[in-house]
């Protein structure tokens, strides 16, 4: 019997059989060196196999068939298709008998049967073979989403900054495929914080070792907080476009807030927009900028914001706004606008979020791309009542309408003046002695936080309200004692007008304009500024002015 | 009261007249958005713009600053800036500030756009 050479596998682009030199009958039996013959799917050979199952001499075919003169060369005298559920698997290839005879009719009923019985065989080894193959690829993928886990997992930030009068939130997800989201704090050593929010394209271990990269570049051109969040991005952007793989960018948002003043400045490297939380509504925080790594010498737009108490904004990444439900309907920013907009902080905002994402997607959500959202907020002021001294009480008939404190924040004036004014209801003042004290008492307030508290939060500024049958009194008192007090002048309109003064300066100037009495006092640890205002008549102090 | 939102939109309300309505509060929080409407107005090269202030329920001194560094600009560029709308308080700080002695008081929108200030350089 002439030797079985080799048996093609099944699916490859082209079936390669492999046939061997068929030894000259004079030489030395050396065993043959198996030559694969490619047979493309297409080729009339695969169809005559199929068409006509048993062993066929290949000297006798007649087919117009690269695979067959391949055949032929090789020195191949008989094939047996293996044919397995009506699909060709492999071919066995066989030389001239060693004899020089041609091949029997029983030879060639021995290579049908052999061919009948390996051809399942065959088929049953190449599945084994697949699946080992396929085990092997997992095996790999799920290593590589492993590693770019890790990856991310390791450079996120194992804590949350805290301060003061604030609250930070985060939240991270990967998704199965692992995108590249990632997010950073930079606590900066003046107390303001670096936010940097990304997203890097493409998935896997590229996209980690990008976004590795691209954290690195941030934080070493953050430089402490020196650098404004433009050029931070601005210098990120020229560093990272030599080396990122083609077609992948990454977009991110880094901005940088003081928590004294709430401000925040920000740039954005086309990033999706955070979302500010404010009362009344909510609105995007815009700017403009390419994402970084596609194109040098790019500049980035800067904007600010500033965070009221109670105030939020919610950073986000694309898994958020881009889930889809089971009707393929996208969650959409339209919602995530209508969400921020309705939101009350009885849930936080993050788990807010997370439930609105999970009654969107249904049960059994397959996460299409990483979910990272990151939510700040500035806690809501609250004026907390204080105990009177006592001789503020029985002071020359005074009698105390309310007395309480306030936080330290801008904006936490509104409050004051507010409570201000329901402490004064009972007096029937007239409306328009009411809105002068209001302004009156705004800028006092103001002034306490400002320059007599430095906005921090722990430094409260304590107000009492106090009333007689002729005059209302109302008493800010700050801790800054200690600084020197600054005398109120008349604003130059003309200089200001004419940019040769700041145009700011009108606090104390506005103050005693709308109030009858303004007395000063300061004992080296309590700053005190106390307005009156007589109960009848016009006040005079404008027209002192 | 936290503070509201302050919001501000520019309209054409004559060939060179535009009308910047405001909304909320004017302080500090406003400077970004005042500035940018403002800034819009400016780009219809407009004789006149009118601040209407209807919409408006508090200004504090960083307010008052805001609105002077416009006026300032508005001076510069030979614009024409009007106020309407404001409350009988604010009119009253508009006076003591002076501001009402550099920009035009009007009680409301109408009034302003038919005053000669406002016809005079449209």
């Amino acid at each position: 019997m002439a030797q079985l050479l080799e048996v093609i596998r099944r699916r490859m682009p082209r079936m390669r059989a492999q046939t061997a030199q068929v030894d000259k009958p004079t030489s030395r039996r050396v065993p043959p060196q198996p030559t694969p013959v490619d047979i493309a799917p297409d080729d009339p050979l695969v169809a005559y196999f199929l068409d006509t199952p048993g062993a066929v001499e290949l000297d006798r075919l007649k087919l117009d068939s690269p695979a067959l003169r391949e055949l032929k060369a090789a020195g191949v005298a008989i094939a047996v298709p293996l044919v397995s559920q009506g699909e060709l698997v492999g071919v066995l290839n066989l030389g001239p008998r060693m004899s020089q005879q041609d091949y029997s009719s029983d030879d060639r009923g021995l290579l049908n049967t052999l061919a009948s019985q390996a051809a399942p065989a065959v088929r049953v080894a190449q599945l084994v073979r697949q699946q080992q193959i396929e085990t092997r690829e997992r095996e790999r993928i799920e290593q590589e989403l492993r590693v770019a886990r890790l990856i991310q997992q390791t450079l996120l930030p194992k804590e949350l900054p805290e301060m003061p009068g604030w609250s930070l939130a985060a939240y991270y997800q990967p998704a199965r495929a692992v995108g590249g989201d990632f997010y950073d704090f930079l606590p900066f050593s003046d107390g303001r914080l670096g936010i940097v929010i990304g997203d890097v394209t493409d998935k896997g271990v590229p996209a980690a070792l990008v976004m590795a990269t691209t954290r690195s570049i941030l934080r070493t051109a953050a430089q402490e907080g020196q650098a404004a969040p433009g050029d931070v991005l601005a210098r990120a952007n020229d560093l990272l476009f030599p080396d990122i793989p083609p077609r992948m960018f990454v977009t991110c948002l880094y901005g940088i807030l003081n928590p004294h003043t709430g401000t925040l400045v920000y740039a954005n490297a086309g990033h999706d927009l955070p979302h500010q939380r404010q009362e009344g509504g909510a609105v995007e925080l815009r700017a403009t900028g390419m994402p970084l790594g596609l194109m040098p010498g790019m500049s980035y737009e800067e904007r600010e914001t500033i965070l009221a108490p109670g105030d939020s904004v919610l950073f986000y990444s694309d898994g958020l706004v881009e889930a889809h439900n089971p009707a393929s309907e996208m969650f959409g920013f339209p919602r995530l606008m209508t969400l921020m907009s309705d939101w009350t902080d009885t849930t936080p905002l993050i788990e807010r979020m997370l439930n609105e994402l999970a009654s969107f997607t249904g049960a059994g959500w397959e996460q299409e791309d990483d979910v990272t959202l990151v939510a700040l907020q500035r806690e809501k002021l609250a004026c907390a009542p204080v105990s009177l001294p006592d001789e503020e009480a029985s002071d020359d008939g005074w009698q105390s309408l309310t007395a309480f404190q306030t936080p330290s924040a801008p904006g936490a004036e509104r409050e004051v003046i507010a409570k201000v004014e329901t402490a004064l209801e009972p007096l029937n003042l007239p409306h328009k002695r009411i809105e002068q004290l209001k302004t009156a008492v705004a800028e006092a307030t103001m002034n306490a936080m400002e320059h007599g508290s430095h906005y921090e939060p722990d430094r409260p500024v304590d107000i009492v309200v106090r009333a007689n049958p002729a005059a209302v009194s109302i008493r800010i008192r700050d801790t800054g004692g200690d600084q020197e007090i600054p005398e109120a002048h008349t604003p130059d309109i003309e200089a200001k007008l004419a940019e040769l003064q700041t145009p700011r300066g009108w606090g104390l100037f506005l103050i005693k304009s709308l109030v009858d009495d303004m007395r000063v006092t300061s004992d080296g640890v309590y700053h005190t500024v106390e307005l009156i205002i007589n109960r009848e008549g016009e006040h005079h102090a404008s027209q002192n002015l | 009261m936290p503070a509201r939102i302050f919001d501000a939109h520019v309209r054409q309300r004559q060939p060179r007249v535009a009308v910047i309505d405001l909304e909320g509060e004017i302080n500090a929080f406003a400077e970004a958005t005042l500035s940018a409407a403002y800034a819009e107005a400016e780009l219809h090269q407009p004789k006149a713009v009118l601040l209407n202030f209807s919409q408006v329920d508090y200004i504090n001194s960083t307010g008052i600053a805001l609105i002077v560094t416009l006026l300032a600009k508005a001076r510069k560029a030979h614009i024409n800036l009007l106020t309407c709308g404001l409350s009988e308080h604010y009119v009253e700080i508009f006076n003591i500030t002076r501001l009402a002695d550099f920009m035009s008081v009007y009680p409301d929108e109408a009034t302003a756009l038919s005053a000669p200030a406002a016809e005079a350089e449209a």
